[in-house]
């Protein structure tokens, strides 16, 4: 297990290297200019001046190189100064990787301050939709073809099919415009202190909370259900049914436990997209999170945020696919890793 | 069955499904929650809140080290300039105790330095106090080559910047300057602190991280909060010259779109203002009759324009197309008759304001629309639509249809025209109602739209742009800044585009009238006054009436607020939020 696991990181190395170096080719040879948001009133020797500034005239590779330097050694050291309150060297003159959007303001700072709002609502979200998504999987597969069946398959198609956007729309339309109960702003300023601001925070929660729970709970539904299904015609269940367990016993114990090695993959591996999928969500809502950051950046053509954000999400993505794999070898003993 | 209804009260007790009820149940109680509780401030409801929403977040706060709106606009809540323009284009004092003049003496006659005097006094928001220094500070911090400072052209001409004493400010320019109040003026300009920012100027304005999401102001508000991309708190700024501020806090939020943004200031009441809404004018009328709030239109300089050309853009010329060529290729049928007068007459720019422009749009009969004083009243009789009018024009002057096709001809050619603009729906249905006019009155027009990245785009390779201009007439909008001179320069001979000097200069219609030179020679050298007021309105009627450019439509942009909020004069020159200091909410 422990080789697997040495092999495997090891792996990933050469991996998330590839991966940021396209990313960093893409973003540098696509057009756009960080300065094109700029007023039109602004020269272009001005503009020209803005752009040496930023350090945008240098050539490719050395921009690479200066950003990997900023992004693996930098960084992480300036976070253990900071955790340890220490200082390693020369931190004054050590650069961190900076935002063009917002001169000079440091990448790890403005995604330190988005992870928050995206961990409290898509996080929320996605919980929310594990919890319901299972059990309703779990009775609509034991209950085959039942109302509740029916009822269910009717919601995650509706769910699965109609966009976020839409929905968040409509929500907001229902119950910012009509009724009055929901804001459709959420407050970034706000600090849960007492109850009362507790309240406050899961009441601008309660919508992309809900857009997005029900979307991702659609598709969850379908798998469990399905996954369910499969199993309950197996041998083993006839057989354990045949001893003369209860019911409940046996699917829980047996049918529940074998069928959720597959969902449980699935839930590990949508874990990177808490933090990108939410964009569109995120944007009707003003949630600050990190989806809305992305997309902020790319409308200013900020290339050092975009190539760290979309960097990091990579990193998620390699540690949450071995985890999944790791926890298929936990669930399931038949599979052994060599 | 039986069996089910086992199984299902058994998968109902599993205890997953308690804790999604509790949280499903601890949801609907807060969606639940009473109205009462809603809106505004719902911590502490005893605060005066002011929420001002922009769909695009501000970056910084400040213009000097990003130029966009939203970044200039957040920092106008705190940082101030010397003086501002008013809505009328009228300067207004801010950090200065008054405006310099000739008269005053604080401009000199030979129009080459301007003495500005500041109050008495002044604080920064962190109490200490606030120099001409600093303002000898900005413009060296702006004009450094290595800050990349996006307000750089604010002090275009100027060779020096000096402080004598602590309140007054000598800005020295390198030649007669007519319009000396570009350093210092509007919140594209404002002053920050040596203090604070001394140590932030060249390549380190980007390691200053600090400073910038913090910057020190000496307006009504303080800035306490920057949230990148996101939002801007402020709280009123005990250190403030003037009356405390009405509002204990002001938050600058950004992010989302337009059409949210009019709806959360105009439906759901929760923000008190918004800003740039660009949204369908049916829309948002539709919002505004719900009567939360009221939408205001600021207007600068944008006209809606058709540049009519005074070269033969005739395919069969060749190389030669829409070239100028010392006067020689003049259009056969759009100079020298009156064709291009009643090609204005015929339009009914109402409509088109009204229809298609919504809020953003007024009738427009000048090219030089505002600042007041600069508006001439010479034209305005193209407000009326006169299709009548126009047929006696054009029959008057023997420009009549000889072969009973419906299309006028002059000298045996058909009166038929080409107009092109950029891909755009407004665009598109503007060309569609003109195109009936002009049919109404003999005229035959074929449309043509280009993508806008290739018509503005300036490819000399494309035949498609606007510079080449290969058609009779094309249409779009520009304007000038708070003094029209640069404006006006375009116009000149030399400035004609032509394939000597690649299609560059702003004569884009390609029209020559030494009297237009001279006039203007005049311009250049008449400090701000009457005369000069007198100059621009001339040219203007000459530009006009000489029938090289048709204005349209009178460009706004569009902002939203709230019904109780007091004292917005929506600025069309300067920012918006010039005048934030004096808003305050009717109780």
């Amino acid at each position: 297990m422990s080789r697997y696991l040495a092999r495997r990181l090891l792996t990933a190395v050469p991996t998330l290297l590839a991966i940021s170096m396209v990313i960093f080719a893409v973003l540098d040879l696509a057009p756009g200019d960080p300065t094109g948001a700029l007023p039109e009133t602004i020269r272009p020797e001005v503009r020209q001046m803005i752009r040496e500034a930023m350090g945008l005239d240098k050539p490719m590779h050395i921009k690479y190189l200066l950003w990997l330097r900023q992004f693996f050694w930098n960084e992480p050291i300036g976070l253990l100064e900071g955790a340890l309150g220490i200082e390693i060297g020369d931190s004054e003159s050590r650069l961190r990787i900076t935002s063009w959007g917002s001169r000079g303001t440091p990448v790890f700072d403005l995604i330190a301050q988005r992870v928050p709002q995206t961990l409290w609502v898509v996080g929320l979200a996605y919980l929310i939709s594990v919890l319901i998504a299972v059990p309703v999987g779990v009775i609509s597969a034991v209950r085959q073809y039942s109302v509740f069946d029916q009822l269910g398959t009717l919601f995650s198609l509706i769910g699965y099919s109609v966009p976020t956007f839409f929905t968040g729309l409509l929500l907001i339309i229902v119950f910012s415009v009509n009724l009055n109960w929901l804001p459709s702003i959420y407050d970034t300023n706000l600090e849960v202190r007492d109850w009362r601001s507790l309240v406050a925070q899961l009441r601008q929660m309660a919508m992309p909370v809900a857009v997005l729970a029900f979307f991702q709970t659609a598709a969850l539904v379908r798998f469990t259900r399905s996954s369910m299904l499969d199993n309950l015609t197996q041998d083993y269940v006839r057989t354990v049914k045949a001893k003369g367990f209860r019911e409940r016993y046996v699917v829980i114990r047996h049918i529940l436990r074998n069928s959720l090695i597959p969902v449980i993959t699935l839930v590990a591996l949508g874990v990177p997209t808490i933090f990108s999928g939410a964009i569109i969500t995120e944007q009707i809502f003003r949630v600050n999170g990190l989806g809305a950051l992305l997309i902020s950046s790319i409308q200013v053509n900020d290339i050092p945020m975009i190539q760290t954000v979309t960097f990091i999400f990579a990193v998620l993505i390699v540690i949450f696919n071995l985890i999944a794999d790791i926890i298929y070898g936990v669930l399931d003993p038949r599979i052994r890793y060599a | 069955m039986s069996d089910m209804k086992k199984l299902t009260r058994a998968t109902l007790r599993m205890p997953v499904v308690v804790l999604l009820l509790a949280t499903m149940v601890a949801l609907l109680a807060a969606c639940a929650a009473p109205a009462e509780t809603d809106t505004a401030a719902p911590v502490e409801p005893e605060v005066k809140e002011l929420t001002i929403l922009y769909w695009q977040a501000a970056s910084l706060p400040g213009p000097f080290l990003s130029g966009g709106t939203k970044d200039q606009d957040a920092g106008a809540v705190t940082l101030e300039p010397l003086a501002s323009v008013d809505p009328d284009g009228v300067l207004v004092p801010r950090l200065a105790a008054a405006i310099p003049t000739i008269e005053n003496g604080g401009v000199s006659e030979d129009g080459l330095t301007i003495t500005w005097t500041l109050q008495e006094g002044l604080l920064w928001s962190d109490g200490t106090s606030m120099t001409a220094d600093d303002a000898v500070f900005t413009w060296e911090y702006c004009t450094h080559p290595e800050t990349g400072c996006a307000s750089v052209d604010t002090y275009d001409g100027v060779v020096s910047v000096e402080a004598p004493d602590d309140t007054t400010v000598v800005v020295t320019f390198d030649k007669f300057t007519p319009y000396p109040y570009t350093a210092f003026v509007t919140a594209q300009s404002p002053i920050i602190s040596r203090a604070q920012f001394g140590e932030c100027v060249g390549a380190a304005a980007q390691a200053c991280s600090e400073q910038n999401l913090a910057p020190l102001g000496t307006g009504a508000y303080r800035l306490t909060d920057f949230k990148v991309n996101d939002v801007a708190t402020y709280e009123r700024n005990p250190h403030y010259r003037g009356e405390p501020a009405y509002f204990d806090r002001v938050i600058f939020k950004g992010g989302g779109d337009a059409a949210s943004a009019a709806r959360a200031v105009l439906e759901t009441g929760e923000a008190d203002y918004a800003w740039n809404l660009q949204v369908e004018p049916q829309i948002l009328a539709e919002m505004e009759a719900k009567g939360q709030g009221e939408i205001i239109v600021a207007f600068d300089s944008l006209v809606e324009r058709l540049l009519v050309n005074q070269t033969n853009p005739d395919e069969g010329l060749g190389d030669d197309r829409s070239e100028y060529l010392d006067g020689t290729n003049p259009h056969p049928f759009l100079v020298g008759t009156p064709v291009a007068q009643a090609m204005s007459m015929a339009i009914d720019r109402s409509v088109i304001a009204e229809n298609l422009y919504g809020f953003a749009g007024q009738p427009v009969c000048n090219v030089i629309p505002g600042p007041k004083h600069y508006v001439s009243t010479a034209n305005d009789g193209c407000l009326v639509q006169d299709i009548d009018g126009a047929n006696a024009l054009l029959d008057e002057a023997g420009i009549v249809d000889t072969d009973g096709d419906g299309i006028r001809e002059y000298n045996g050619m058909p009166l038929s025209v080409r107009y092109q603009t950029s891909t755009n729906s407004v665009r598109q249905k503007t060309q569609a109602v003109i195109k009936q006019w002009w049919a109404e009155i003999g005229i035959e027009t074929e449309l043509l739209n280009h993508d806008a990245s290739v018509f503005f785009g300036g490819d000399p390779n494309s035949p498609d742009t606007y510079q080449k201009f290969y058609t009779d007439i094309q249409m779009y909008t520009t304007g000038p800044s708070i003094d029209p001179q640069i404006h006006l320069s375009q116009w000149q001979c030399q400035y004609i585009p032509e394939r000597a000097n690649s299609w560059a200069g702003g004569n884009i219609f390609r029209g020559c009238d030494p009297e237009y030179d001279e006039l203007f020679q005049l311009l250049v050298e008449t400090p701000v006054g009457p005369e000069r007021e007198r100059l621009v309105k001339t040219l203007n009627d000459m530009n006009v009436q000489s029938g090289m450019q048709i204005p349209l439509v009178y460009r706004g942009r569009v902002a939203a607020r709230t019904n109780s909020l007091q004292g917005v004069w929506i600025n069309g020159w300067d920012t918006e939020l010039w005048n934030v200091g004096d808003w305050a909410r009717e109780e």
